[in-house]
């Protein structure tokens, strides 16, 4: 039943990596919220420790206990990568259907907004917008949103194109079905697997560049447990070699964008096995 | 012509198989057999036909003699060249000096290249040039047509430009793949002429094709695969009246179903064009 | 006229990134005047309404963006409200400073990057593959800050091997700094983005020479007796060299947001660095200006990544 990691195909690897990727963040959520706030509070007696058993990511120059900060954080980063992952899927989804089916001048002026979207340096363009709305979680939301619909609205463009020439379709418009109908019945369900593989890898971005921006002072404030928040107060204390302050925060972040790249991938194959084969 | 044939072999194919693993649906895999105990040989001086349908195998035999089949291939059987074993070795040696491979289409050239220089390749330096232009004339190229891409070329001067950069100096054995499809019937004589010339200047030509008419005007003797197994070796002879000679029923079923020997009505539907179907 | 119209269109794109740049500030909640009055509560009503004029305030939106736009052509861009003086003075010591930063990590993340992809095809399902392949695929979602903290912890804290931060030895006077302490200040931001922009050409280049080695002409070198030396100086480079080159332009945009975190880990006096304090500080002027400088050079890299194929590319060139 079980066979040697060696003597599996590279399919089967993959959904392993996927299965684990899968329980890992279950268990960072899990975590996040059964560990209990106690542990952020600063503790004069355990400052400045290594990793050790009882406090595995060890603990900051307050004693604050470094895991729970840094499950916290990527409970933070979490939220922000859904909602901003779903706004993101919605924008590309509403201009990649209009583009593809609203007719030729609203296609090329959809098209040049998302080459807009597209060629703009994403990191500068959020740090304008978090500038913009004064920081916080309602800016890193909306700076992350506006720059991570172009891609999935283009793939989007062309898909619906595609079905637009498949044969039901001009059946469907030809028993005189409102657009609105067709939209609904034909074209949703057949972009729903595009749509779920690109919210789930719009993901690992929207949570690295939110940790970007929180870092470079822009994002969540500096009393929120973020990981961009953690880092830059590490990086304040770098110059003492204290390495699990910086390094294990990081690494999960990496750990977690890399979870969801996984489970992309596997969900690519999964609904898309003809595109997908090797 | 026949008497040739009778010379000793050049290479030999015996109990060919080849197969491939890949993913059917999910994570399962499974292997394809695509050619199974082919057996086939050629003489020096000698032009065999191998026909087959398309899917039938036919350019992975070609592959698997030149030795570039791909990685997830497995292959078995045995082959000789020259009496001696042809090892993977012996054919990274061979190819493209004693074995020359002629493909089928254009994309067998790169796009990005000038078709003067793709001849060069593998010429000395020093002499490449002077090399190419002599090739490009006996093939009936200009000399700035060397100048041109790829995709600039003609169906006609696209067949010249690929004998032009396969056939080189002590070359004993070609295998061509499907050199004749989509062609004006100028231009596949001017190919089929070419392919018995080079036989008659003493090397061994395999020419793998769906097309037997064509075939028959230059072969000396047919290798009929059927589903990657060889059905029937056959004497070009043999291929003439209502097929008496000829010992499988389905060759037999092939011959008559051609255009030319209109003798079979049931067969003239799927055999048509003069092509396997 | 192939390049005609690509120019054309960037030059849109340029125009509707400077007025989104501008609506942006525009209808923000921190308006210029209040965050001047707020620095200077000594303010008179009129002297505010003076002040509006000045910088014209009163007039509507669209005509506003047209002086703001004009301004901007003309290399006006106005006083930095953090350092009180012309944003251009600031922003043309930065620029070079942030050009020799991204120059460097450009070029040494490119031949890196192409070269690591190229062997990875060639060697593909080997262990050198593998080993490229689970380096650039960990990169690829790696934060360019955290990296860079990690290579100041281990090289420069650990092992003191590079100076932690700034572009130059602290109290040295700028014209007595040497190339060498230069060179020694620029190693490790030059080394964060150069590792961070690798990830990116290696898979691309990667899979694109993987395509290319079961091409149908790859098949046909190989049965012309081509060594794979050869296969890929005749073949492979020819054919990917110009998709990694155009993936390299069009990798300006991460270029950009990778230096704006390399330098501010490592305090490097570049544009990024200073964009960073401005939008902390408020500073919309010098804010503002510098967006916009890094969104024309994000959309003329495009724009060269395009041109160049046109030219290079017989297909695209006889179109």
């Amino acid at each position: 039943m079980f066979k040697k990691l060696k003597n599996m195909n590279a399919r089967e690897r993959m959904l392993i990596a996927a299965i684990f990727s899968g329980a890992l963040l279950l268990a960072i959520f899990v975590l996040s919220f059964t560990i209990s706030d106690g542990n952020l509070r600063a503790n004069a007696r355990i400052m400045d420790q290594g990793p050790s058993f009882s406090h595995p990511f060890g603990t900051d120059w307050l004693g604050r206990d470094m895991l729970a900060r840094t499950m916290k954080g990527l409970r933070l980063s979490l939220m922000v990568g859904v909602v901003a992952s779903i706004i993101s899927v919605i924008i590309s989804v509403i201009l990649g259907v209009g583009s593809a089916v609203l007719g030729k001048t609203v296609d090329n002026v959809i098209s040049w907004v998302t080459d807009l979207f597209i060629g703009m340096p994403h990191l500068i363009f959020m740090m304008l917008v978090c500038f913009m709305m004064g920081g916080g979680v309602k800016g890193i939301i909306v700076g992350v949103s506006l720059t991570h619909w172009s891609l999935l609205a283009r793939v989007i463009r062309a898909e619906v194109l595609q079905l637009k020439n498949a044969e039901y379709m001009q059946i469907s418009s030809s028993f005189g079905k409102s657009l609105w109908f067709i939209a609904w019945h034909h074209v949703i369900p057949y972009i729903m697997p595009q749509i779920i593989i690109r919210f789930l890898s719009v993901f690992p971005h929207a949570i690295v560049h939110e940790a970007a921006i929180t870092f470079l002072g822009f994002g969540f404030s500096p009393q929120t447990p973020a990981i961009g928040v953690i880092l830059s107060e590490a990086m304040a204390h770098i110059s003492t070699g204290k390495w699990w302050l910086v390094f294990f925060p990081g690494f999960l972040l990496v750990l977690v964008a890399k979870s969801f790249d996984s489970i992309s991938e596997q969900a690519h194959i999964l609904l898309e096995p003809v595109s997908a084969n090797e | 012509m026949k008497d040739k044939a009778q010379s000793e072999t050049l290479l030999s194919v015996d109990n060919l198989s080849i197969g491939f693993s890949q993913y059917i649906g999910g994570l399962k895999r499974r292997t394809i057999q695509v050619i199974v105990d082919l057996n086939a040989s050629i003489g020096h001086g000698e032009v065999v036909a191998v026909v087959g349908a398309s899917g039938s195998g036919k350019s992975l035999l070609a592959h698997s003699i030149l030795g570039i089949l791909p990685g997830n291939a497995i292959m078995s059987g045995r082959m000789a060249y020259g009496g001696e074993e042809l090892t993977a070795k012996r054919q990274a040696a061979l190819r493209g000096k004693e074995i020359a491979f002629i493909p089928q289409s254009v994309n067998f050239l790169d796009p990005l290249l000038r078709v003067g220089k793709q001849a060069r390749i593998g010429f000395d330096r020093k002499t490449a040039a002077a090399r190419q232009r002599e090739l490009f004339l006996r093939f009936g190229l200009k000399e700035k047509d060397g100048d041109l891409f790829p995709f600039e070329l003609s169906g006609g001067m696209l067949r010249r430009t690929l004998f032009a950069t396969c056939v080189r100096e002590g070359v004993k054995l070609i295998i061509a793949d499907e050199p004749t499809p989509g062609i004006h019937p100028e231009a596949l004589n001017e190919v089929l002429t070419q392919l018995r010339q080079l036989a008659d200047s003493g090397a061994g030509v395999m020419l793998i094709t769906h097309d037997i008419m064509s075939a028959l005007k230059i072969a000396d003797r047919v290798v009929v695969i059927k589903d990657g197994r060889t059905v029937e070796v056959a004497e070009a002879s043999a291929f003439e009246g209502q097929g008496e000679k000829l010992a499988a029923e389905y060759t037999r079923n092939l011959w008559r179903a051609l255009p030319e020997n209109d003798f079979d009505l049931m067969f003239a539907g799927d055999g048509g064009n003069g092509h396997v179907a | 006229m192939v390049i005609a119209l690509r120019t054309v269109r960037a030059l849109t794109l340029i125009v509707g990134m400077s007025v989104l740049t501008f609506a942006l500030m525009h209808f923000s909640p921190l308006d210029p005047i209040t965050r001047y009055v707020s620095s200077d509560p000594r303010m008179s009503p009129e002297q505010i309404e003076k002040l509006k004029i000045r910088w014209g305030l009163d007039k509507g939106p669209v005509e506003q963006y047209f002086i703001w736009a004009g301004a901007m052509l003309r290399g006006d861009f106005g006083t930095s409200r953090l350092y009180r003086t012309p944003v251009s003075d600031i922003i043309k010591g930065r620029f070079l400073m942030s050009l020799a930063l991204m120059g460097v990590s450009w070029v040494l993340s490119g031949v890196i990057g192409y070269g690591l992809g190229a062997l990875a095809a060639f060697k593909r399902g080997k262990t050198s593959d593998k080993v490229i392949r689970w380096f650039s695929y960990v990169l690829v979602s790696t934060p360019a800050f955290w990296l860079a903290l990690i290579l100041m912890l281990v090289l420069a804290v650990w092992f003191h091997l590079f100076p932690v931060g700034l572009a130059a030895p602290a109290g040295v006077l700028d014209a007595n700094v040497t190339f060498a302490q230069r060179l020694w200040h620029l190693a490790l931001p030059v080394m964060t983005l150069s590792v961070i922009g690798i990830a990116n050409v290696t898979l691309h280049t990667r899979e694109k020479m993987v395509d290319i080695l079961n091409s149908e002409y790859v098949l046909f070198a190989k049965a012309r007796g081509e060594s794979s030396w050869s296969v890929f100086w005749n073949h492979g480079f020819r054919n990917s060299v110009l998709p990694a080159i155009t993936l390299q332009f069009a990798y300006f945009s991460e270029l950009f947001g990778g230096s704006v975190l390399a330098e501010d880990v490592f305090s490097y006096p570049g544009l990024g660095n200073m964009l960073t304090v401005a939008g902390l500080g408020g500073d919309l002027p010098l804010f503002g200006a510098i967006v916009l400088i890094s969104g024309v050079f994000v959309f003329l890299g495009n724009l060269v990544a395009d041109i160049v194929c046109v030219i290079v590319d017989p297909r695209i060139r006889a179109l």
